[in-house]
């Protein structure tokens, strides 16, 4: 029998050469279609890459308010606060007071993994998700008694160690006054129990929310515990939120080397560790956009100094071990470093090798995050392939252009509008860890301290840098370059693989993870590779799209 | 029905005007329900002899979905329905959306429904407009028309200015009116023309001149309006006539809201400085 219709075997190879196309010109019509106004602001967010001069890269605008209707990829002031730094911490109660939205949708199901069993009391409440459920009689009467309650609730069934509250939109307009409601029944109870006026308008983005979590890590949390933990070269990790169990490998690795772990802000973590990282030596600063302030904050308090690190691609692990070694300048830990690099190495560059010729020169593009959008670029650097755009949904200038440009930053109001903490010695605890020239000088070993250029100088020259992406921009972008692959998080998962291109989640990790440093990497190649070459995309033409014709007689005829 | 709304600074007098005017209309025979919009529940109080001592918000938080217009709706002087929105103590939650809230309620249970007559509803509207909530008598029909209480102090005038600027809004989408100004006299000099002026600037006029008189107080002392507590005396007529002149008043504008340096002008030619 004839077939039906013609079988289609149309996989487009076409592969575009991204040189070949103008970005100045994509740009423009991208900008055409907007309101002259919202071309004018959207243009300075929307940078093609480039080298100004030996420190200098293109300036972008970000951290501002995003225009109204572009369709965003942020999210609010809560869900940066509660989230991202203080929802991957196991025995912290976290308790949102609000309706009962806030506090559901922001239940864990980003996959922030913990493990209970390494705390002796073994708490573990992210399973749980802890709201008030404000209904319209607290609105109209203040919510602090209903406040009070659920923090007694949760006391008596949990006993836990801590009990943060989260105030949302509505609390910050009626004017609850959580802060007295914790401070009271932190007296009562007997635990330590403080508030964050994380009200989900404020700021322009989550990145206020990180903000706030910092300054109440800072104020209620660090420094409780002055024990001095066993063991050499004392760090903690900032900004690792164990998504997919990335800091499991990080935590194995440090072990393998030698590194003593006090705690990590926020993955696999626990109360018990924040309250004693005051006593590390080094601070690691992963995702610098979440958490540069306690860093900061340490320093000048303690005199803990930080260094920037990145566990997200092998050479970059390689590089980062190498820089805490360097560090230290301890030749015991230098040896150490270089002999774990040489065990771990080759597993990975077998599967790179294997991987490579199947991805080579095949554009990826990611918007993702204040930190992930650049960290991910060494891994798909690492398979040959090319990260053609880029950008984050809330980081501020110093993350894309470097910290060279904060003194340059102009604080506006929307910023002014978060606490900025004021710091100082601590009279007690202060102990500068290392030489205070090199502290002054934010230098050692010839490691710049204190330190982080950004994502602009690791990315090639005419790419595109854009910040706060909108939907518009990101179909525009994929139209014209048709990337192999499509990085971001579950709010454009489906709009891109509309447009017939496998879409990679960098918050959580769909089924995949983890991948953090080598197993990591040799994990992330894999996934990459499956999906960029699965046949899936090429039937998602229906049939009678590729060959409409269907030829067929009436039987009587 | 008409739907009327009183509006004015606070302390000017909105509660007081407002329950003698009522008696008045209901001596006259109109089935009237008055709403007070205010936490702290004392519209009503000189018609029903006493503070209301059920509100609506406080009867929705005691018995949750289950209630009855008859839980939150007492009959008081000549069969006034007398209702209050109630609200939170000061300095907590948000009266604005208990506004909301218990008017929206009033409306689900029927209480303006046909079926009960009504010739006139009253919204006795706490202050000045300071948020949502308390434009909500303004809002989607709710009240027709608005009048508001004002004497010839500074920031009582500023205030009726402020509460012109609100139905100025609310004109536009609905179909809400200024229908007068009511000046409740503090006895300021030239009090009469000034207001009168203010309201012709405005685009309205002003309905009543209230004299100041201690016959007020003396009958609030007592939990009862001027009409009930001494009917025969001249304070009496004042609030009868008002309510005669609103049963046949039919100035309905749209206001045009001063400007500030206009409104000081005012003042210095009628008012202190004059």
């Amino acid at each position: 029998m004839e077939p039906m219709h013609k079988e289609t075997t149309d996989v487009e190879e076409t592969q575009i050469n991204w040189k070949d196309i103008d970005p100045k010109k994509v740009k423009q019509e991208i900008m055409e279609i907007y309101p002259p106004k919202v071309a004018r602001k959207r243009s300075k967010h929307f940078v093609i890459n480039k080298k100004v001069d030996d420190e200098n890269y293109a300036e972008i605008e970000a951290n501002v308010r995003t225009v109204p209707g572009i369709i965003s990829q942020r999210g609010c002031c809560y869900a940066g606060c509660k989230g991202v730094v203080m929802g991957p911490t196991r025995d912290i109660i976290n308790l949102t007071h609000g309706p009962i939205g806030c506090g559901f949708y922001s239940w864990l199901t980003r996959r922030n993994q913990t493990d209970p069993s390494t705390t002796p009391d073994g708490h573990n409440f992210m399973t749980y998700c802890f709201s008030t459920d404000m209904q319209e009689s607290e609105i109209v009467f203040g919510g602090e008694k209903k406040l009070k309650d659920a923090i007694q609730e949760a006391y008596d069934i949990f006993k836990p160690k801590m009990i943060s509250v989260f105030a949302t939109c509505p609390v910050g307009l009626i004017g609850d006054d959580i802060h007295s409601v914790t401070r009271e029944m932190e007296e009562k109870l007997g635990i330590t129990i403080f508030g964050f006026s994380c009200e989900g308008y404020k700021g322009v983005s989550q990145s206020a929310g990180h903000h706030v979590a910092n300054n109440g890590l800072f104020t209620h949390v660090i420094g409780q515990d002055d024990t001095v933990q066993e063991g050499d070269y004392k760090v903690n990790l900032l900004g690792e939120y164990n998504i997919g169990g990335d800091a499991f490998l990080v935590e194995k690795l440090f072990e393998k080397c030698g590194i003593t772990l006090i705690s990590t802000f926020s993955g696999n973590s626990s109360v018990d560790h924040f309250r004693n990282s005051h006593t590390a030596e080094l601070n690691l600063v992963m995702c610098h956009r979440s958490i540069n302030y306690v860093a900061d904050m340490m320093e000048k308090k303690y005199g803990i100094p930080w260094i920037k690190v990145n566990f997200l691609g092998a050479q970059a692990t390689s590089n980062s071990l190498r820089k805490i070694a360097e560090y230290y300048g301890d030749q015991k830990l230098i040896d150490r470093v270089e002999e774990v690099i040489a065990e771990e190495m080759p597993a990975v560059e077998k599967a790179q090798a294997d991987v490579r010729p199947r991805l080579e020169g095949k554009l990826a593009m990611m918007f993702v995050g204040g930190s992930r959008a650049h960290h991910y670029q060494e891994l798909f650097t690492e398979m040959g392939m090319i990260s053609l755009g880029a950008g984050y949904e809330f980081a501020h200038r110093d993350d894309y252009e470097g910290r060279h440009v904060l003194p340059k930053i102009k604080i506006d109001a929307d910023s002014r509008n978060i606490e900025e903490l004021k710091v100082q010695k601590d009279p007690e605890k202060y102990n500068p860890r290392i030489d205070v020239k090199e502290l002054e000088t934010q230098e050692r070993h010839g490691i710049k301290l204190k330190d982080y250029e950004g994502m602009m100088p690791d990315m090639e020259e005419s790419t595109y840098v854009i910040d706060d992406i909108s939907q518009y921009e990101t179909d525009k972008l994929i139209e014209t370059y048709k990337p192999a692959i499509f990085c971001a998080g579950i709010k454009e998962k489906y709009m891109v693989q509309k447009h017939g291109i496998p879409m990679k989640q960098l918050h959580s990790y769909d089924t995949g993870g983890p991948y953090a440093v080598y197993q990591g990497a040799v994990n992330f190649y894999y996934e990459i590779d499956r999906m960029v070459n699965s046949k899936v995309w090429d039937h998602i033409k229906s049939p009678w799209e590729k060959s409409p014709e269907l030829a067929a007689m009436y039987a009587y005829e | 029905m008409r739907k009327i709304a009183m509006y004015g600074k606070g302390g000017i007098g909105k509660s007081t005007t407002c329950q003698n005017l009522v008696a008045g209309l209901a001596e006259k025979g109109e089935k009237i329900m008055v709403v007070g919009c205010d936490p702290k529940a004392d519209s009503t109080r000189l018609l029903l002899g006493g503070l209301s001592q059920c509100t609506v918000l406080d009867t929705l938080r005691t018995e949750g979905e289950d209630i009855e217009l008859e839980d939150i709706c007492k009959v008081g002087f000549k069969g006034i329905l007398c209702t209050e929105s109630g609200g939170p103590e000061p300095g907590v939650g948000c009266a604005g959306r208990g506004i909301i809230t218990a008017i929206n309620l009033l409306e689900q249970l029927d209480a303006y429904s046909e079926d009960k007559n009504l010739d006139f509803v009253f919204y006795d509207v706490l202050g000045d407009v300071v948020c949502g909530g308390f434009a909500m008598p303004m809002r989607e029909g709710k009240a027709q028309e608005i009048y508001i209480v004002v004497s010839g102090e500074m920031m009582a005038m500023y205030a009726a200015n402020n509460i012109c600027k609100g139905i100025l809004k609310f004109a536009e989408a609905g179909g809400i009116r200024l229908a007068g100004l009511i000046c409740n006299s503090r006895n300021v000099e030239n009090e009469r023309e000034m207001i009168e002026a203010l309201a012709e600037k405005l685009g309205t006029h002003m309905i009543h001149f209230i004299p100041r008189d201690k016959m007020v107080q003396q009958a609030e002392i007592n939990r009862k309006t001027v009409i009930e507590f001494n009917p025969g005396h001249p304070q009496a007529d004042e609030y009868r006539t008002l309510a005669k002149k609103m049963e046949e008043n039919d100035k309905f504008a749209i206001p045009k809201p001063l400007e500030m340096d206009e409104l000081e002008k005012l003042l210095i030619d009628y008012g202190i400085a004059a």
